[in-house]
């Protein structure tokens, strides 16, 4: 049950896509974000839609991941695209059947909503699928580190971060062990009303909240016999290489958003 | 005569300072390691052992008596200039992992050194070939077994090119298998350098391969001197709560059944040549 939460899902591969820096990558996202509330007609939705399509082609990832990616918003774009379908009231009436009446604009908008919705989804899951959770925080980390003036404690952040996400499996495992244990015991996780199995997680919390203050306190005089003083005078062993391809990826975006503001309304 | 590496003088440590009624972890103990020994702390729970390694690398600081290293008094100001030339390996080989890969892990006291970039891929890579983990650069911790978990972590303490290094029962949370791997590791890594180790440990095979054995017991210096002249005590280190080498419970066992043996026995194999050549010196 447990192996199915993975986070982070990174997916190794060797393609174009993989291999970009991480920053690239992150600041791509982030721009991509803005350029798609450019489009709004049915050329640039389709241009979003083909460049969307050729980097998923780029990335090779298989399209089950990107749908299983898709899976926790699908409620979300339904919800809205039919908000959309329903309220919207311009253009001329395409249906109209007792109460309900559909507009030509409402249909139009409803559409367009859903694409942008899962151009993003499917660009942060790529996002997330060719790069790994210690890049990103990296990437994270370099890329806020302007804001180190403002007192914000980058790299305590970035260290939290790449923490949590080593111990993720180790908690796993032992939520997995507290779980048989109780389980031995007679505890009752999976059957009963909510009520009940809101009880029956109380001692699998526990123990497990015991452990990891235990583990953090244990971490954390490994860290200082090892040095660690806070980010002064650190080195760092990974490096990020930045790479005319990393320069031309993010071109890419601007020369979108050049032929989407060409060819919008 | 080699240079004094770590030295206790009479010193004197208490979890609990205002409550006087309790006994202080560790009372008026002395001792010197010289560079280069392999030195075991033994001593059962409670002894005051654990202890001993915080105050060795500043973790904590004693109320009276003093520590020196490299025959210098350890204080707030050569704090991590010491931690620096003095590596440690804990109980717990998850709780001690803190980077995401072997390789990260390695370089953490590196990163925290400040060592260049360039210089760090190197340590990384021939500390990582010592402990015989180099196919592992890029795995992650949870993919590991406890001992090669625990070869990281000497890796890692190692990478800094330390002079001293501390293993707190560092494998004791091990199956057999991984605990010999480590003492095999250890082991490798004092043949070709001079490194000084002490081992915290209440496994008394461990204890067998060290130069010299300090006993503590309740807090106090209770012996010390080599593992042979330690383990003649016998029943005095029963009584202590510690447990014999096999071998030598093993030879003690067959003596009072009446079995002829020559000599004491430290290792199961001159216990076995013992037994099979017993015949001949009748």
């Amino acid at each position: 049950m447990l192996e199915k939460m993975i986070f982070g899902r990174y997916i190794p591969g060797d393609s174009f896509i993989h291999r970009l820096d991480a920053r690239a990558k992150l600041l791509f996202v982030f721009f991509f974000i803005m350029v798609v509330f450019i489009a709004n007609n049915w050329i640039t939705y389709g241009i979003l839609l083909v460049f969307t399509f050729l980097i998923i082609k780029l990335s090779k990832i298989r399209l089950y991941f990107l749908i299983n990616g898709l899976k926790p918003v699908v409620f979300l774009i339904i919800f809205t695209f039919l908000l959309h379908l329903f309220f919207t009231r311009e253009g001329p009436i395409i249906l109209d059947w007792k109460f309900i009446k559909i507009y030509e604009e409402g249909l139009k908008q409803g559409i367009f909503i859903s694409i942008r919705f899962t151009v993003l989804v499917i660009l942060t899951s790529i996002l997330t699928l060719t790069t790994t959770p210690i890049s990103i925080t990296d990437a994270l980390e370099i890329l806020l580190n302007p804001l180190k003036k403002w007192k914000l404690p980058v790299h305590e952040l970035a260290l939290m971060m790449s923490i949590s996400l080593r111990f993720i499996p180790t908690l796993m495992d032992e939520t997995d062990k507290i779980m048989k244990a109780q389980m031995a015991r007679g505890s009752d996780m999976t059957t009963g009303n909510m009520k009940e199995r809101m009880n029956a997680i109380v001692p699998l919390l526990i123990p497990l909240f015991v452990s990891a203050f235990k583990r953090a306190e244990d971490l954390a005089t490994a860290m200082e016999v090892r040095g660690y003083r806070g980010g002064e005078g650190r080195t760092r062993y990974r490096k990020l290489e930045w790479a005319l391809r990393d320069t031309l990826t993010l071109l890419t975006l601007v020369v979108l958003a050049v032929i989407l503001v060409y060819f919008r309304n | 005569m080699k240079r004094e590496i770590i030295s206790l003088q009479e010193v004197t440590f208490t979890y609990a300072e205002e409550d006087i009624g309790i006994r202080p972890a560790i009372q008026n103990v002395s001792y010197t390691i010289n560079e280069g020994e392999w030195v075991a702390i033994v001593g059962h729970n409670g002894s005051g052992k654990s202890t001993l390694a915080r105050l060795m690398n500043g973790l904590l600081f004693p109320q009276t008596g003093t520590v020196r290293i490299f025959g210098e008094p350890l204080n707030e100001h050569n704090l991590w200039d010491t931690r620096s030339k003095m590596g440690m390996v804990f109980q717990n080989p998850d709780n001690q992992f803190v980077g995401a890969t072997v390789q990260d892990d390695v370089a953490f006291a590196l990163e925290n050194n400040g060592i260049p970039f360039e210089e760090m891929v190197e340590r990384v890579h021939a500390s990582l070939a010592k402990v015989k983990m180099s196919d592992f650069m890029n795995s992650e911790p949870h993919h590991l077994s406890g001992g090669q978990k625990q070869r990281v972590a000497i890796a890692g303490a190692i990478a800094l090119q330390p002079s001293i290094l501390l293993l707190d029962e560092a494998t004791s949370m091990l199956d057999p298998q991984g605990r010999e791997e480590v003492l095999q590791t250890v082991h490798e890594l004092r043949k070709e350098t001079d490194l000084t180790v002490i081992s915290i440990t209440h496994d008394l095979e461990e204890a067998l391969l060290a130069d010299r054995v300090i006993v503590m017991n309740q807090g106090e210096k209770y012996a010390t001197g080599s593992p042979h002249e330690v383990f003649e005590r016998g029943q005095e280190l029963i009584d202590l709560g510690l447990d014999l080498p096999f071998a030598m419970n093993m030879s003690r066992l067959l003596r009072a059944q009446g079995v002829q043996l020559v000599a004491d026995h430290m290792s199961e194999e001159e216990l076995v040549n013992d037994l099979w050549t017993s015949h001949f010196n009748k």
